[in-house]
């Protein structure tokens, strides 16, 4: 019996497991070529930001919009008007009447917050590889990805980053970084004029 | 040798032995200051010590150009590295993370000493709710997540307060550590060099510094790229080291040209190496006496006056020319009674005219006649007293009377009978030339300082182009604060800090630096630890503040111990900034003068694509806050204190001519010949004025001075012409001895228009026309004699 049940939960488990282990191999790639194919994409934002310093979570919302294949564009509108703009690897970030324009190469501690987002937009594996360990699960219509940051000075800041989608549509982003602090943003289609 | 000729050779002598000591014990100098006013005005001194000793003036900008980026990355590390050991250079910056954490250290450290927002109701409980609320406003934005550790410590934002205030101007971007132009082809550094801008010498030493540092780091770099990456540099330094070289360079290959020409003519013409040994001595007397005169009138001798002495060759040279062709025939006694007077008044109008320019407030232009006026009368006296002692008893020099009278002929061919026909054409020539003059009035001189720079535009592109690069704009404009101590100057560059602050709203300028904002005076820090709360009220204060706020104040306690640490802590003082880039920023932007300190705040364009400020505006800014601060601008003040000294030039110039046209009033008793003289040096000037012109060669200082050169020299011809007998210009050898004088003189300053100098082209171009013009005119203009001269010799 013992074995007999032993075995059955083996089969559950494999019977589980298969698909998704099968899911896994077909379906980033998938997830990956359909994201790839989308050129163009504008969503609203609500961000949460979780952070040991705060009482209560912080509410950020806004505009993104993504032009394949490197132009991401983060317009903030509360709590307060901001922007940010990611061209190839220069960041400019508009705040306060002033422009500062930094070069994405020299702040590795930057790095993992936007090649996540970036490099999931774009559809481009190898480019999240190249920072994270990449884990994938779930099927085309619901999947997750979760990131692990790869070079350990990174990991010193961002210990990981998980993605929700359905097919080429992101819906949730959530950051944990390395001192328990968590941002969650979730996104959704935004409403054509 | 009579004992009037010992005598003479006696003097002589002892004149040499005594200029010879003079000239080697005297001080050289080869810098900015020949340019630079030797009486100035308070707001010159300014210009002044900003050319000679301005932040700018001590800036070297370095390029690594070439090889891939993480190759010239690594040169640069370890050129720094290596700059930074060397005592030469007082800081050294190329975006290594070493320094920017230290930078940071440093700010977080005194944040509450260096924010201007730390007042006292900063830290009421509705500042700090104010100050809190755009924190966490910070933490929910994308650059928050780079801040979130400093919430705690820092939730007023003092660091970024701080770091905004620092950040005026667009700082070059780090890339693998090291400073990269935006489009990746060049690796920036700066070094900035103890020794003053305008200490030529150290600069040129600190060049070299940078040049085997970077072989060094070269040959032991483990990457082989390496060896394809190449060093460029710029900044006023290089210029300055550059320029002078140029000019010694020019100098010495000009007057070694010049020098080797006028031997061959004169060789081929005397057919004698003792007439040209001898010939030689007036001329090398008087550039001896003259470097001497300059060295005990002046103290010191430029390198640009040795420069200019290669004109005095032009003139002395003629002197011994007439002399031994004049007196060719073993006549010299006669040539003392007849035409000894002519040349002595050829001089004494030279000497006239260089002492014009002896009160000039240019000490390049004041030496100029200093060393002219004495090595002119030396070279005459020596010709005149020591030649004919000399002069060995069989001397003679080839016979030149057939071709002078060969030349006499055609002259007189030219001339044709109607004396009228010259002088028509002379008028014409005048009223053309006064009309091309009038006509392009406007643009006819140059009124910038720049105009006398031997640096290409080339390479000023280059500067431009490493400034851009870096965001280090050449601070052309700038506001100048005095105060007795550096502290007072900070004090008075915060106060016109704060007049200046509403013109960046306004447009007028784009920003500007401050040394307040490395080191706040003392007052300023002062009030600001006054305005840190005691534990116990900022513990209140901030519960009151954080009550609506989704911040925790429970979780603040770092913050409250850091603002406790700062009001218990000693102020700051420039000793404490040391190992930072904020010493650099400190050091560059104030500067120690007799009497106090100047603190220095360069002002940025609103527009960088048209980098013009309206400076009067600042100035109104200035004065209605009370401020003392002086605005300049830099390009402005120097362009126009060219345009004194050229104005003063034009000034002592027209004395001078006028002296000259006195002097030989008085001596010819004639305002007939005097006018007759004066006409054909009058036409000449006239004429190459109006030449220059058309080719659209805008006129300077030393086209001024070229002028006067025309005259002094022309002189000469003129007078010889004038005298008009039988040993005059009309008798053979005499006419022969001005046409060699003046092939000497051609060629000499011919020479020094190829010189890509444009100070020594100048003189060349106006110069070598302007003499062969003066004697043409003074021939053809001069009215034949009522009967030909018989030859001499016959």
């Amino acid at each position: 019996m013992l074995a007999l049940s032993a075995q059955l939960a083996l089969s559950a488990l494999l019977a589980l497991n298969l698909p998704l282990a099968r899911a896994a191999s077909d379906d980033l790639p998938q997830v990956m070529r359909l994201l790839a194919a989308r050129r163009h994409g504008r969503v609203d934002f609500v961000e949460q930001h979780f952070l040991s310093v705060l009482k209560r979570p912080v509410e950020s919302y806004g505009v993104m919009t993504y032009d394949a294949p490197n132009r991401l564009e983060k317009r903030t509108v509360e709590p307060r008007p901001e922007e940010l703009v990611l061209d190839g690897n220069e960041l400019t970030v508009e705040r306060k009447g002033r422009t500062h324009v930094l070069d994405l190469d020299a702040y590795p501690s930057i790095l993992p917050f936007i090649e996540s987002l970036r490099a999931t937009l774009a559809g481009d594996l190898p480019a999240l590889e190249r920072v994270f360990d990449v884990d994938f699960s779930g099927d085309l219509d619901r999947w997750t990805l979760t990131l692990s940051p790869r070079d350990s000075k990174v990991s010193k800041t961002v210990s990981r980053v998980r993605i929700d989608g359905s097919r080429d549509v992101l819906l949730k982003v959530e950051i944990l970084e390395a001192n328990g602090d968590r941002s969650l943003m979730t996104l959704r289609d935004h409403p054509a004029p | 040798m009579s004992a009037r000729g010992a005598w003479a050779v006696g003097v002589w002598l002892c004149c040499l032995a005594l200029a010879a000591w003079a000239a080697l014990d005297a001080r050289y100098v080869a810098d900015l200051s020949a340019f630079l006013p030797s009486r100035p005005t308070p707001a010159q001194q300014l210009l002044v010590d900003q050319l000679r000793d301005g932040p700018g003036s001590r800036l070297l900008l370095i390029a690594l150009e070439r090889g891939d980026v993480e190759t010239r990355a690594r040169l640069s590390a370890a050129l720094a590295h290596r700059l930074r050991g060397d005592r030469e250079f007082s800081n050294v910056g190329n975006g290594d993370e070493a320094t920017a954490a230290r930078d940071r250290e440093f700010l977080f450290a005194h944040r509450y000493l260096l924010s201007a927002a730390v007042t006292p109701e900063h830290f009421t409980p509705s500042g700090l709710e104010r100050s809190m609320q755009e924190t966490v406003a910070d933490l929910a934005s994308p650059e928050g997540l780079t801040l979130q550790g400093l919430a705690v410590r820092d939730p007023t934002g003092e660091m970024l307060t701080v770091i905004d205030q620092l950040s005026r101007t667009q700082a070059p971007r780090p890339r693998d550590g090291a400073w990269t132009s935006a489009d990746g082809a060049r690796t920036l550094l700066i070094a900035e060099t103890v020794a003053a801008g305008s200490d030529t010498d150290a600069q040129e030493h600190a060049l070299a510094a940078v040049r085997a540092a970077f072989q060094d780091a070269v040959r032991d770099s483990p990457l082989p790229p390496a060896r394809s990456v190449e060093l460029v540099m710029s900044g006023p330094g290089v210029f300055a080291v550059a320029s002078r070289a140029k000019i010694e360079h020019a100098v010495m290959r000009l007057s070694a040209a010049g020098s080797a020409l006028v031997i061959l003519i004169l060789l081929a013409v005397y057919r004698s190496p003792s007439a040209l040994v001898l010939g030689l001595l007036p001329v090398a007397t008087g550039a001896l006496i003259g470097v001497a005169a300059v060295a005990l009138g002046f103290g010191v001798v430029h390198g640009i006056t040795l420069g200019f002495g290669i004109t005095l060759i032009g003139e002395a040279v003629d002197y011994s020319i007439y002399f031994f062709i004049q007196s060719a025939g073993g006549a010299p006694e006669r040539w003392e009674r007849r035409l000894w007077p002519t040349m002595r008044l050829g001089m004494l109008t030279s000497v006239c005219g260089f002492a014009s320019l002896l009160p000039s407030g240019f000490p390049g232009l004041a030496q100029l006649g200093a060393y002219s006026m004495c090595g002119l009368i030396a070279a005459a006296a020596v010709t005149r007293f020591v030649l004919p002692v000399l002069l060995p008893r069989n001397f003679s020099v080839r016979d030149l009377a057939p071709a002078g009278e060969r030349v006499a002929r055609r002259l007189r061919a030219v001339r044709g009978t109607r004396a009228a026909v010259p002088w028509i054409a002379a008028f014409c020539l005048a009223a053309g030339s006064i009309a091309v003059l009038l006509l392009s009035r406007h643009a006819l001189w140059s009124r910038e300082l720049s105009s006398l720079s031997p640096i290409p535009a080339t390479e000023l592109r280059r500067d431009a182009q490493l400034r851009a690069d870096l965001g280090a704009p050449d601070s052309l404009d700038l506001v100048v604060v005095q105060g007795a101590s550096l502290d007072s100057a900070l004090s008075g560059a915060e106060l016109a800090a704060r007049a200046l602050e509403p013109l960046i709203a306004q447009k007028v300028i784009g920003g500007f630096d401050s040394p307040a904002v490395y080191l706040p005076s003392r007052a300023s820090q002062t009030a600001r630890r006054a305005s840190l709360p005691d534990p116990a009220t900022l513990a209140r204060n901030l519960d009151e503040a954080a009550r609506d706020l989704p911040l925790d104040a429970g979780k603040l306690g770092p913050f409250k111990s850091d603002v406790e640490a700062a009001r218990r802590g000693r102020l700051l003082s420039a000793a404490d900034l040391a190992g930072t880039s904020m010493a650099a920023g400190l050091e560059t932007l104030t500067m120690r003068r007799a009497g106090g300190w100047s603190a220095l705040l360069p002002l940025h364009a609103a527009d960088p694509s048209r980098p013009s400020i309206d400076i009067a505006r600042v100035r109104r800014a200035l004065a209605s806050a009370q401020s003392s601060a002086q605005a300049l601008d830099l390009k402005q003040e120097s362009d126009a204190l060219y345009s004194d000294y050229l104005r003063e030039a034009m000034r002592l110039s027209l004395a001078g001519f006028l002296a000259i046209v006195v002097l030989l009033l008085i001596a010819l008793r004639s305002p007939g010949r005097a006018a007759r003289v004066l006409a054909p040096l009058v036409l000449a000037v006239l004429t190459v004025a109006a030449v220059l012109a058309l080719f659209q060669v805008r006129l300077t200082i030393l086209h001024l001075v070229g002028m006067l050169l025309i005259v002094a020299i022309g002189s000469n011809y003129a007078l010889f012409f004038d005298s008009g007998d039988r040993d005059g210009a009309e008798a053979g050898p005499t006419l022969i001895s001005l046409c060699i004088a003046n092939a000497c003189t051609v060629m000499g300053f011919g020479l020094l228009s190829l010189s890509g100098v444009p100070v020594l082209e100048a003189l060349g171009t106006t110069v070598a026309p302007g003499a062969l013009l003066a004697l043409i005119f003074a021939g053809i203009l001069t009215p034949a004699p009522p009967t030909p001269a018989p030859p001499v010799h016959a």
